[in-house]
């Protein structure tokens, strides 16, 4: 490996780290303009994690070690998460060490941890939250991993750089496989984010929080690191699908910083019309109840698991 | 690999949303909803056969393509839409399972479709052998639907569905049944929907409801 290609790496890393708040502000901001409201702006994610650092942090007295530990220990893997996925180009540090199943349980390791955090407290909210998280977890990983053998059975790689620049090298093609992986995968992506129709990332309603209710514990630093991995989770999950499903413009490992300035451009306006649709869905469609969860998440394994069985038939 | 030809594509494309719409009847609740699925799959068959008739030449498949297009777009949907408004079954929902267990036993239908129709595409020589399986996998999913329904109107759009996929099936093994086969077959279809309406009043008429349950416990009295 060449240094150049490491530093490449970091350099990508660090960009969707620095840039997920930015791309949350933006989801919520479209959002804010679809339903009539002015919105409090781009940076507001920014300027609610500069306050949370500001904060002295309140520990219960009863929480272990563990609570402490929870926020790093997710946003390291989320961090981790992030050098493995080709944001800007197809070239990642660590790709070559961890494949898209390897991701999957980096999501999962994060997911295990908030979990635990939000039952270690042992108020009522936390267990409920980590219960409900936990289920939609175990129920959209399936489909996930599905979408992810589906893409790498047609490029045959796991690796999603390879993936991503084996689709983007070639003509376009029709894929009807893919097609329902990108259905699938976009309702595992609401899942999986705690956005609308599985959970609202806006209220405080105990009967349907599930991610809120987990880090209802937390304070100042903790908070605005598990704010943050949140934010980088939606991130990455967009840099997965754009990876998948619309490739075109990542830069090769070969082009030089002109071609970067092209690959940056390109993502930033792909993830500009991907934030704004998510906010449409969000906007567009209700909250399901938590018990009509498990039948969205069995639909998105559905989409998945036909697109693996019609790229078998069709070859395509 | 070489990138296969632009109507191929669109063939597949068309073969894969046939499907798809299968599943979304499968898992509908509410009567009209399946009603409009079904006059969507219509939709989705008259152009996968005009795309068919286009690639191949086959030009007696453009008068198929219409005449699905006129039975199944417009024909059985508007007479299925007069009933339901007549028999005011507009809102019902209805099902036998729970809608997950009833998608995962229809991904298991698929599999075994997909698996039974590998030898039998090997023969044929046809473009469209390898969306014979999807045509079977059609077929048996309506099938299930007809079995996991309980009032009538849905099983008779199941039967309808059903007719659906031996269509596809019949364009994508042989590039089409002959002409005074498929006139019979629709207007069979047509005949048979109308007689069906008379009997959901009758079913109606004797038990104050469309459920077939009731038909299970005839006994002379």
């Amino acid at each position: 490996m060449r240094a150049q290609d490491l530093l490449l790496g970091i350099f990508q890393a660090l960009l969707s780290i620095a840039a997920a708040p930015l791309l949350l502000g933006w989801v919520n901001q479209c959002r804010a303009w679809l339903q009539n409201r002015r919105g409090a702006g781009v940076l507001q994610p920014y300027r609610v994690l500069r306050k949370l650092m500001h904060k002295d942090a309140v520990i219960a007295h009863n929480a272990s070690p563990l609570f402490r530990a929870s926020p790093y220990v997710q946003f390291g893997a989320m961090c981790l998460a992030a050098a493995i996925i080709p944001v800007v180009s197809v070239t990642a540090p660590l790709a070559a060490a961890a494949d898209v199943i390897a991701l999957v349980g980096l999501f999962a390791l994060a997911r295990v941890a908030i979990a635990l955090a939000g039952m270690d407290i042992g108020t009522a909210f936390g267990s409920l939250g980590a219960r409900r998280e936990m289920m939609v977890g175990f129920l959209s990983e399936p489909a996930l991993l599905m979408v992810f053998f589906t893409a790498s059975l047609i490029c045959g790689s796991t690796l999603l750089p390879v993936i991503a620049g084996t689709l983007a090298g070639r003509a376009p093609i029709l894929y009807p496989s893919l097609a329902f992986a990108g259905v699938a995968f976009t309702m595992v992506l609401l899942a999986e984010n705690a956005r609308i129709p599985i959970d609202n990332p806006a209220t405080h309603l105990e009967l349907t929080m599930i991610h809120e209710a987990m880090a209802l514990e937390y304070s100042a630093r903790h908070m605005a690191l598990v704010e943050w991995t949140s934010a980088l989770k939606l991130m990455n999950f967009m840099a997965i699908g754009l990876a998948l499903f619309v490739p075109w413009g990542l830069t090769a490992a070969t082009a030089g910083p002109g071609g970067l300035v092209v690959g940056i451009a390109a993502t930033a306006l792909k993830l500009a019309v991907a934030g704004a649709g998510l906010a449409l869905i969000e906007t567009a469609s209700a909250k399901l109840r938590i018990f009509r969860a498990p039948e969205f998440l069995a639909t998105a394994f559905l989409f998945a698991v036909l697109g693996l069985l019609v790229h078998q038939l069709l070859g395509s | 690999m070489p990138a296969p030809a632009l109507t191929t594509q669109l063939l597949n494309l068309g073969a894969a949303l046939l499907l798809l719409s299968s599943f979304a009847m499968l898992s509908q609740r509410r009567i009209l909803s399946l009603v409009n699925l079904f006059a969507l799959q219509g939709v989705l068959l008259t152009v996968s056969t005009a795309i068919v008739a286009y690639s191949s030449g086959a030009t007696h498949l453009y008068a198929s393509a219409a005449l699905s297009l006129l039975l199944k777009v417009i024909a059985l949907p508007w007479i299925l839409h007069r009933l339901i408004a007549r028999l005011d079954v507009r809102w019902d929902t209805e099902t036998q399972l729970n809608i997950p267990t009833t998608m995962l036993i229809g991904i298991v239908v698929v599999v075994f479709a997909f698996a039974l129709a590998q030898p039998i595409a090997q023969l044929s020589q046809a473009v469209t052998r390898s969306t014979l399986g999807i045509a079977l996998a059609v077929v048996l999913l309506s099938f299930l639907m007809m079995i996991t329904r309980r009032k009538a109107v849905a099983q008779v759009i199941g039967f309808l569905a059903m007719e659906n996929g031996l269509f596809f099936a019949a364009i994508s093994a042989t590039y089409g049944m002959p002409m005074v086969v498929e006139l019979g077959v629709g207007l069979d279809v047509l005949v048979g929907m109308l007689i069906l309406g008379v009997f959901f009043f009758q079913i109606r008429e004797q038990f104050d409801s469309l459920d077939l349950h009731n038909l299970e416990r005839l006994r002379e009295d």
